[in-house]
C-alpha cells in the first residue's frame, strides 16, 4: 500500500479526531481524501509536524493524531527525546515510512536502508513504539486510541504518491477552524 | 527581587503558561525560574524551530505560548518563523539572548549578533532591547501586545542588561 491508500482506509477513525497532517502530500492527500475542520494542514515547516502535534496534545485533553513520515522525523530527531519526556498519553506520533521524500520525488530516506525509526524512538524512551504493515495500520491506530497510552507508531509501507490537488485554503483559516473543534 | 523572577513574574501574570526553552549561559537564571513555577508547563526543546513547533501547538490547543533562546537561533528558526508562526497568525513572545554584543567575551558570538537585528527586521518582526533593568518594564506591555496581534514579537537582552558573564 502507499500513503493515500493507508490515508483513505483509516479516514473513518482519522475523521473523529483531531489531526495535525505533515508537509507536502500527506496533507494535499488527506485534504482530498476528507477534509475535516479537525485538521491542521502544515503547508510549510518540515519536520514540525510532531512538534506541533505534541503541543496540542499537551494543551488539551481531546487525543491528537500527528501524520508524520520518515524523511520529515529525520529532520526533526530531536522531536522524539521530548516527546519521550513529555509524556502526554492522548498524542499518537504515526509515522508513515515509506523510506522515501514523497513530496520532493521519492529520493531515498536513511529509513529504508539501515535506520530503524521504531528502534530510535525507543532509545529516546519512548515506551510504546509499535512497528506494523500498512495492512494493519487501521487495528494498530484503533488500538493506540483504545490504549489510553502515548503511542508511536512507524508504519511501514510502500513509496509512492496519489495525484492531488495543492491546498489553497487560506492558512488562518485552517488554524481558525482547527482551534475551534478544540474548543467544541 | 531578581530580574529573572520579575521577568518570569511577568509572564505568569499575563497568562504565558508554556514556556519552551534552549539554554544561553546568560538565561540560565530566568530557565530556572521558569522551572519552579506551577504555572508553566516547561518543555526544554533540543532545537529552537521544534520549539516554535511545540508552541504552535500548544496556541492551538488554547495555551499561552513563549520561546526562550539565545540570538543564533535567528539562523535555525528563519523558516519556521515565515511559514508558521506568521503564515498562520500566531503569536510568540521571544525572549533572546543578545550574544555578541558590548562585554561578549566570546568573538564568534558576535558574527550572529551583527545579523540579528537586520534579520529580525527583514522579517517585519517587532522588536525590542532590553540594555538597561528598567528596560524590562515596559515587558508585560510587550506581551499584551505580542498577543493582541498575533505575531512573533522579539524580546533582545543583552549583556548588560544580565550584569555581564560573571567571571569570564
Amino acid at each position: 500500500m502507499i500513503r493515500s491508500e493507508i490515508l483513505r482506509e483509516i479516514a473513518p477513525i482519522l475523521r473523529d479526531h483531531l489531526v495535525v497532517c505533515n508537509i507536502g502530500i500527506p496533507s494535499q492527500e488527506l485534504h482530498a481524501i476528507d477534509d475535516q475542520p479537525t485538521n491542521f494542514y502544515m503547508l510549510g515547516t518540515m519536520g514540525l509536524a510532531s512538534s506541533i502535534g505534541l503541543g496540542v496534545a499537551l494543551a488539551q485533553p481531546k487525543p491528537v493524531i500527528a501524520i508524520d513520515g520518515d524523511g520529515s522525523v529525520l529532520t526533526n530527531m530531536g522531536t522524539l527525546p521530548t516527546i519521550a519526556n513529555n509524556v502526554a498519553n492522548n498524542f499518537i506520533l504515526m509515522i508513515i515510512d515509506n523510506g522515501s521524500y514523497g513530496s520532493t520525488g521519492d529520493q531515498p530516506t536513511y529509513t529504508g536502508k539501515k535506520t530503524s525509526l521504531a528502534k530510535v524512538a525507543e532509545a529516546c524512551g519512548c515506551e510504546r513504539v509499535i512497528e506494523c504493515q500498512d495492512v494493519d495500520t487501521g487495528r494498530v491506530l484503533q488500538e493506540a486510541l483504545d490504549s489510553g497510552e502515548m503511542t508511536i507508531m512507524v508504519v511501514k509501507c510502500d513509496s509512492g504518491n496519489a495525484k492531488m490537488p495543492v491546498i489553497t485554503m487560506d492558512p488562518v483559516i485552517i488554524r481558525d477552524r482547527f482551534m475551534k473543534s478544540v474548543q467544541a | 527581587m531578581s530580574i529573572s523572577s520579575k521577568i518570569v513574574d511577568d509572564f505568569v501574570a499575563e497568562g504565558v503558561d508554556f514556556i519552551t526553552t534552549v539554554p544561553c549561559k546568560q538565561l540560565a537564571g530566568v530557565i530556572d525560574e521558569v522551572d519552579t513555577r506551577p504555572e508553566i508547563y516547561h518543555i526544554p526543546s533540543n532545537k529552537e524551530d521544534e520549539g516554535m513547533g511545540l508552541c504552535a501547538g500548544a496556541f492551538m490547543g488554547g495555551k499561552k505560548p513563549a520561546i526562550i533562546m539565545q540570538n543564533t537561533a535567528i539562523g535555525v528558526t528563519i523558516n519556521t518563523l515565515a511559514t508558521l508562526t506568521q503564515y498562520y497568525r500566531m503569536p510568540l513572545p521571544m525572549l533572546i539572548s543578545y550574544r555578541g554584543e558590548l562585554r561578549e567575551p566570546v568573538a564568534c558570538q558576535v558574527e550572529m549578533a551583527v545579523h540579528t537585528k537586520a534579520l529580525l527586521s527583514q522579517m517585519l518582526i517587532p522588536t525590542y532591547h532590553f540594555h538597561k533593568e528598567s528596560d524590562a518594564d515596559e515587558l508585560p506591555e510587550i506581551l499584551k501586545y505580542t498577543f493582541m496581534c498575533n505575531k512573533p514579537v522579539a524580546i533582545l537582552t543583552d549583556a548588560s542588561f544580565w550584569g555581564g558573564y560573571g567571571d569570564q
